[in-house]
């Protein structure tokens, strides 16, 4: 059984069906990119993954459980989906290391010992134990990332979902967020990212998944994908990027 | 007829002056306590509950201080609560101040961007954690100025409650002006012990919206 099933999600904003039917299942310790224009749907999938999208029709089973928008199926949810946002989103009146230790803390209710020794690790982990003590304005975009994705590591989850992370930083900082990501991808992390990084995903996802009007258009094997698209859409898209 | 001194004028407004500053910072503080319920509900609440909360305020700003006491005052009797003036201007200006720092902290609230909103969601934390750790300490620290300026407009609104006839320093100087038939030395001292009272508050707002002004922690 799959770590995460979707099953016909539908999501509308107002008007607008952003998602229709989507079917998805990810399998543990796989690493899935999610591709596409934008208005295709990719990000809200992404979304709807940790219930920060409600969806308004469809499955999803997390786990082996079923999730429901109920505020207690949530917060359960959100301890096993972790999420990195494209614009960072840390909290700027704490330190890097109050950022990764606040959750653990007051979610899990771990010791303050406890959690400072997880989020030291993660802060290693990360490449970033000097700096510890810094605050997020003191810290490059780059490093920002860093920290978020220590913060969401910090909660062990078992998917980290991942937001177009590399798309607000300056060019020269996208390498050191991506070193991170294809570490956690060979560690054996579960990863679901919305991306333009086409090469990234080439070289690190185990699976592609181009989206398409609000619709999965075509999935598979990134090198086949890639070099043999199957629909006029994904062609068009993959030649759009060369 | 005796005579009064100006020590005689200065000193009893003093002791007036008393009464304006403890209903000035019970309002300040029960108001504030409103104030903070108000913006909590408002911002977990439904659409009912938000509507409530304009309408209130709506209310409050939109009609005078000196109406809102009449009405507390006035208005209780009727239903058969005797309220005293220290109550009936405590209540009104408590509801008036709250009705404006919940305004004011609202907007504090909003300013906190979505995304602090969905990182803390994502960490699991549930609204009274995001509320607690990571919205209304940086939303403080926002409202920290402008909650200060505030309370002077309270200072200054204590002296609507004389018309009831809370005897605080309005009251008081008017009473001295009917003894003395001096009002313009009588409330010209009344108008300095104002300036006294609110003039440090207002320093102290601005030096606080300086050292605010670009801290984001």
């Amino acid at each position: 059984m799959s770590l995460v099933e979707l099953h016909a999600i539908h999501k509308s904003f107002g008007e607008l069906e952003v998602l229709k039917g989507i079917d998805l299942s990810i399998d543990e310790g796989q690493v899935i990119a999610l591709i596409g224009k934008s208005g295709s749907g990719k990000s809200t999938l992404l979304r709807t993954i940790n219930g920060l999208e409600v969806i308004d029709d469809g499955v999803i089973i997390v786990d082996g459980k079923k999730i429901s928008d109920r505020d207690a199926d949530l917060l359960g949810l959100r301890l096993q989906v972790g999420m990195v946002f494209q614009q960072f989103n840390l909290f700027p009146h704490y330190t890097a290391l109050e950022n990764v230790m606040l959750s653990p803390q007051v979610v899990k209710k771990q010791s303050k010992a406890e959690a400072k020794q997880i989020a030291e690790e993660m802060l290693a982990k990360v490449g970033l134990a000097d700096k510890m003590m810094h605050y997020p304005d003191q810290l490059s975009g780059g490093q920002q990332q860093r920290v978020a994705i220590a913060r969401a590591l910090a909660m062990k989850p078992k998917v980290l979902l991942c937001d177009e992370v590399t798309s607000a930083l300056d060019p020269e900082l996208v390498n050191e967020v991506l070193a991170v990501v294809r570490q956690l991808a060979e560690e054996g992390m579960t990863l679901v990212m919305v991306t333009h990084e086409m090469r990234f995903a080439r070289e690190v996802c185990d699976k592609l998944v181009f989206m398409h009007q609000g619709r999965i258009h075509e999935t598979g094997d990134p090198e086949e994908v890639f070099s043999n698209p199957k629909t006029p859409e994904l062609s068009s898209f993959v030649g759009g990027l060369a | 007829m005796s005579e009064f001194s100006l020590w005689d004028i200065v000193y009893n407004l003093l002791l007036a002056a008393r009464w304006t500053v403890l209903l000035s910072l019970t309002a300040f503080v029960l108001g504030g306590l409103v104030g903070l319920l108000l913006l909590m509900v408002r911002t977990a609440g439904n659409p009912w509950v938000i509507r409530l909360v304009r309408g209130y305020v709506e209310l409050f700003q939109g009609t005078p201080l000196l109406m809102q006491l009449f009405i507390v005052f006035f208005g209780l009797p009727l239903i058969g609560l005797d309220v005293s003036p220290w109550v009936a201007a405590t209540l009104g200006l408590t509801l008036f101040t709250s009705a404006f720092l919940t305004e004011i902290w609202r907007g504090c609230v909003e300013s906190i961007g979505k995304g602090q909103w969905e990182a803390s969601a994502s960490l699991g934390m549930n609204f009274t954690q995001q509320m607690r750790y990571i919205v209304l300490p940086q939303a403080l620290r926002i409202a920290i100025p402008p909650t200060v300026g505030f309370s002077v407009q309270v200072v200054k609104g204590t002296a609507v409650a004389s018309i009831i006839g809370f005897v605080e320093l309005t009251k008081a100087g008017t009473m001295i002006t009917n003894a003395t038939y001096e009002p313009f030395t009588v409330y010209g001292c009344v108008a300095v012990m104002y300036f006294l009272i609110c003039y440090p508050l207002s320093l102290f707002a601005r030096h606080l919206e300086g050292k605010f002004r670009h801290v984001a922690r």
